[in-house]
């Protein structure tokens, strides 16, 4: 008996959940990768499965996805490229839906709280402001609309450094590089990422609406512990998560 | 804005990253010779150690590197300041062409510096000898003997540093800042097609780097087979 067997044998005997334990793959939008983390291990915790996330930009993901990828479920950070899966049959019948709305925070590093962000924007006493590119992530056009709302998007388009996500767009202002920048609230409700100076919760009628939706691909169509994970994260508990984590959950 | 075959591409990535790249390989050549002229003649045990230090961006994955140019040269850095000490208005070097140039020229420099020194180590001592017996000077050994018989070390070079830097990408993602007309080079312009379902303009564009690309290095290699320098 070789060792791997030996080992693979004794887990077997010792946990008798792994005979129906299963393991999902899951691609999620960088944004949504911290949180799905936190919904994952408590759904591990309930069932006994394992689940194995892969984060990315969601373009990315979509293209692996139609080529192939082994995912089971999908977690966009927008819903062109979910319909588009849906429209090529890529997908579980009826399984998309909203799981989550973004909100979009304007982090300012250098400014004291109580400051009106609007004033800040306005004197545009800074050399740079970061957003996420509006070609490749849908809180870069929320960031525009934002601008575009206050009537300073042209004035301050010269002062634009863009990341290629969210993530990235976090980065830039992190390192001092950019002295403010448009991300999403998952950074600026969490103080391990945003903890000097001030943000700006944008209001929700200053831009379309962050919508990211799931789909259950169709590898996964029959797979009852993908159905488990969505009647989970769809949960009380679920939605309690992903709010904390600085998102809203439409009804 | 081009239209090829009913695509319409934006030409500007293409202009930056041939400025960027052409740049860069100016500079490293310009910095790589006195490094790989030294490296090639050194015959201290600590050559092992410099030759590892000129190889380390090979093993880097370029994100990193740029994550790490990032915070370096952030406009409270030390970078920075020396700049603005110098007479820079803020110092900041992110988010520029001057800053792409940096990134890459590190991201390149073993790519420039390898087969400059592969060629200098060709080159006979006792020609280097009997030239300085002949009171030839320090230029005048460069131009009339080194250069002309490591020809193929500095095509080599420049085209490794230049094809490479064209490629850049993820050096180019962090320290750039995605700035149309500036910093937004044509690796990001692709994956920013990419990443938004425009995959016509990923293609076209795509096939105009490798049509290019090609092209350059095909006229390079065949330069290289005229220049087929023997010596001795």
């Amino acid at each position: 008996m070789t060792l791997k067997s030996l080992l693979a044998a004794s887990i077997v005997a010792l946990t008798p959940m792994s005979v129906l334990a299963d393991e999902l793959k899951i691609a999620v939008a960088a944004n949504f990768l911290k949180t799905i983390e936190t919904l994952s291990q408590g759904f591990e915790k309930q069932t006994g499965n394992t689940i194995k996330v892969s984060g990315g930009p969601t373009g990315k993901l979509y293209a692996q996805i139609e080529n192939g990828a082994p995912f089971d479920i999908f977690f966009s950070a927008d819903q062109k490229s979910t319909k588009k899966l849906e429209d090529d049959g890529k997908i579980k019948a009826g399984s998309r839906f909203i799981y989550a709305q973004g909100r979009l925070s304007l982090w300012m590093p250098n400014v004291p709280a109580g400051v009106e962000a609007a004033d800040v924007l306005k004197k545009g006493d800074f050399k740079h402001i970061a957003l996420a590119n509006p070609k490749a992530a849908p809180y870069g056009v929320a960031a525009e609309q934002t601008l575009d709302k206050l009537g300073l998007l042209e004035t301050l388009r010269p002062k634009f450094v863009m990341g290629e996500n969210i993530g990235q767009t976090y980065q830039f202002v992190a390192t001092g590089n950019a002295q403010m920048g448009f991300v999403a609230h998952s950074y600026t409700v969490d103080p391990k990422h945003v903890n000097t100076g001030s943000y700006w919760l944008v209001p929700l009628s200053y831009h379309s609406p962050l919508d990211q939706d799931v789909v259950v691909l169709k590898k996964a169509e029959n797979s009852k512990t993908a159905q488990a994970f969505i009647d989970y994260v769809r949960s009380a508990e679920g939605k309690k998560i992903i709010e904390a984590s600085g998102y809203t959950v439409p009804n | 804005m081009w239209h090829i075959f009913g695509v319409e591409i934006d030409p500007n990535p293409i202009w930056t990253t041939l400025s960027v790249a052409l740049t860069t390989t100016l500079v490293l050549l310009i910095i790589g010779v006195p490094i790989a002229w030294k490296l090639a003649r050194m015959t201290s045990r600590w050559k092992v150690l410099f030759e590892a230090l000129v190889a380390l961006p090979l093993v880097l994955p370029p994100t990193v590197l740029g994550f790490y140019l990032l915070i370096s040269m952030n406009p409270n850095g030390m970078v920075a300041e020396t700049l603005r000490f110098l007479g820079h208005p803020d110092g900041q070097l992110t988010f520029t062409f001057v800053g792409l140039v940096v990134g890459s020229v590190f991201y390149s420099l073993p790519f420039a510096v390898q087969p400059l020194m592969h060629a200098f180590e060709q080159v006979p001592q006792a020609l280097l000898d009997a030239a300085k017996t002949m009171r030839a000077n320090t230029a005048s050994l460069f131009w009339q003997v080194i250069l002309p018989l490591s020809r193929r070390g500095f095509l080599t070079a420049a085209t490794l540093a230049f094809a490479h830097t064209v490629g850049e990408f993820g050096v180019v993602l962090m320290v750039g800042g995605n700035i149309p007309g500036e910093t937004r080079m044509v690796s990001i312009a692709i994956f920013d097609h990419v990443e938004s379902l425009e995959y016509a303009q990923a293609h076209v564009l795509s096939l105009i780097m490798l049509i290019f690309s090609f092209a350059v290095l095909l006229s390079v290699y065949g330069l290289n087979r005229k220049f087929d320098v023997k010596v001795g």
